[in-house]
């Protein structure tokens, strides 16, 4: 059997595969903290609770309505997008004017809030939600085998990475949700609504949430504090990659994934310590961040 | 005459109500054993101490962190290990707890301090989550289970702290002499650079001054004051958990500090005593602590953010004036 540095080469690939996955989420939800920070100014700590309810509204969705998984890989994100709204128009929005430190509590416990009121209807065990069929089965590549579902999750949160990327970078509309990052009130001059692109980007964002929500269900359980111990992790990830940079943000999530599986074959114990051990460093040596730009 | 930042306005009572307040207030303290159980104050003791401690940077530095409840859960576990497995005496170990929340404060002060406004209360949130997996490999914590059955010493080799109602009265000493030298930072010229930092960082730089120690030093002061809450609560349950290093615990001390009363000095105690209760009252319920915590949050940063205190005394002010209008400005 083929070995590099005395490790089966099927377990270390197994091992950069979970990684993958891992490091799509990462990358996945740090978008969705980017595109919101850059507009809003805002750090949303219930990312994580949104892609939470993302999972459970994709559970919810198949137990109550026997929506199968590509119907709610549809419906899921359209549904967190609109209570993310409601939450800007309702809540946040009344913040903007005042200390970032009111918006981050708000969301702080938003978060509390949702992981709580989901532990106290659904309990703390986790759901389990079946692959669905039409991805099920694996490749057999030679050297290792790839369940299909696996497979998808990492192709699909690439490609909506990069069309978010696209979105925001290449189109008439990104031109203007970027104007309006560098200068708000003289964008509302040329008879831009702000505050409505304020509202869209937000549930843009948490939408990209729900839709890891979905599709994280059918790989980990769903379970109440799903999102908050992924959502600490992805903090680690912005403060290394910094928010000024989209594609820097899923370049760093997907590198970290990896970096974490490879650190798992080599030292186990010290994989769950990865990603924060490189942002130790990063933040001695380079403290803005990798793709960071000043403060 | 010099004014201090944080009560540049006129006293809103005369010397004498306030000394009659206090006393008020002291002989509530000393009485309240009489009405609920000791362990409860203790647990509102050390809770109050922590969130003063939180307050110290959040309040009076103008740094949110999200990470206190390592500083506060590591020198509980400081505590149990050293009075437990190595037999040090009550004193000794506590000033390890303390020791231990200072350095790690200094660790993450150090690392934390090189970024500043949102990115500073990610990195100590992630850090403390740092602290928590540790916490959950490392051998001597005992994992899920803690230190269980940490036993009760004699302070000083004279006070027997096996009895919970003599426990409260030394918790209730000390926790005052730390209130009180929050109250001697705040005031002495250290706190009011941090209070000018607060206000204008670059400015302060522009004078001269070096931010970064000062800010540096503001949260080793902190956590260690935090390493303290957390060791007496440990002596105090005779245990040192999992629990009290979650971030759960870094969100419930922010919240007692923010619904008492961010920036004061009373406003924390006042919050510790009511997030307290709620976690007390809800215990039986079966409603998760968490959802009634963030709810309470959210409504906080809605709808009263000066807090308990800060309102009051607004709302004070503001009767006063209509009543007798100030005769100087």
């Amino acid at each position: 059997m083929t070995e590099i540095f005395g490790v089966p080469l099927a377990v270390l690939s197994g091992q950069v595969m979970i990684g993958l996955i891992n490091g799509s989420f990462y990358a996945l939800l740090s978008l969705g903290l980017a595109i919101i920070f850059g507009l809003l100014n805002v750090i949303n700590f219930a990312h994580g609770a949104f892609y939470m309810l993302g999972a459970f509204v994709s559970w919810g969705l198949l137990t109550y309505g026997g929506l199968g998984y590509w119907a709610s890989l549809a419906l899921t994100p359209l549904i967190v997008g609109a209570l993310g709204a409601l939450f800007e128009r309702s809540m946040l929005r009344r913040l903007y004017g005042l200390d970032h430190l009111y918006s981050l509590l708000l969301t702080f416990g938003l978060a509390l809030a949702l992981e709580g009121l989901m532990r106290w209807i659904y309990g703390a065990g986790g759901k389990s939600y079946p692959v669905p069929a039409s991805l099920q089965g694996v490749y057999n590549l030679g050297f290792m085998v790839l369940p299909i579902y696996r497979a998808w999750v990492i192709a699909a949160s690439l490609v909506v990475c990069v069309a978010a990327w696209a979105v925001i970078e290449k189109t008439p509309l990104g031109a203007r949700l970027r104007a309006a990052t560098e200068n708000p009130r003289l964008v509302t001059a040329f008879g831009i609504n702000v505050p409505l692109m304020l509202t869209l980007t937000y549930a843009a964002g948490v939408a990209l949430a729900g839709l890891a929500g979905v599709m994280a269900a059918p790989i980990y359980q769903v379970s109440p504090n799903m999102g908050s111990s992924l959502i600490i992790i992805v903090f680690a990830v912005v403060v290394i990659g910094g928010m000024g940079s989209i594609m820097g943000s899923i370049v760093t999530g997907l590198a970290l994934g990896v970096l974490e599986g490879l650190t798992k074959v080599f030292f186990p114990t010290a994989s769950a310590l990865t990603v924060f051990i490189v942002m130790i460093l990063v933040l001695l040596l380079r403290p803005a961040g990798l793709f960071g730009k000043g403060k | 005459m010099t004014y201090r930042y944080q009560d540049y306005r006129p006293p809103l009572i005369g010397t004498g109500p306030r000394y009659l307040l206090l006393a008020l207030v002291v002989g509530l303290a000393i009485a309240a054993p009489l009405a609920v159980y000791p362990l409860f104050l203790i647990k509102v003791l050390c809770f109050m101490l922590f969130a003063a401690a939180l307050n110290l940077v959040l309040g009076f530095a103008g740094l949110l962190s999200l990470g206190h409840a390592a500083f506060f859960g590591a020198a509980g576990y400081a505590f149990a290990q050293s009075a437990k497995i190595w037999g040090w005496p009550f004193e000794l170990a506590v000033l390890f707890g303390v020791a231990v929340g200072a350095g790690l404060g200094l660790i993450f002060g150090l690392v934390a301090i090189r970024r500043q406004g949102i990115y500073f209360t990610m990195i100590t949130l992630a850090l403390a989550q740092m602290v928590y997996f540790l916490a959950v490999q490392a051998p001597f914590t005992g994992g899920e289970d803690g230190i269980q059955n940490v036993p009760r010493g004699m302070l000083l080799g004279l006070v027997d702290l096996r009895d919970t109602g003599v426990l409260y009265y030394v918790v209730l000493v000390i926790v005052s002499l730390g209130l009180l030298f929050i109250r001697r930072v705040v005031h002495s010229p250290f706190g009011h650079i941090l209070g000018a930092i607060r206000e204008n960082e670059t400015r302060v730089t522009s004078l001269g001054l070096n931010v970064a120690r000062y800010k540096l030093l503001a949260f080793v002061l902190s956590a260690a004051l935090s390493g303290l809450a957390g060791a007496l609560k440990a002596q105090a349950f005779q245990l040192a958990s999992l629990g009290d290093v979650s971030w759960h615990i870094s969100g419930e001390v922010v919240l007692m500090v923010l619904i008492g009363g961010i920036g004061t000095l009373w406003g924390p105690l006042i919050g510790a005593v009511f997030v307290v209760m709620i976690g007390h009252f809800l215990a039986g319920s079966g409603l998760p602590v968490s959802l009634v915590v963030g709810v309470v949050f959210m409504a906080c940063v809605m709808l009263f953010r000066r807090g308990f205190y800060g309102e009051m005394l607004l709302f004070l002010r503001s009767a006063l004036r209509r009543v007798a209008p100030p005769s100087q400005v």
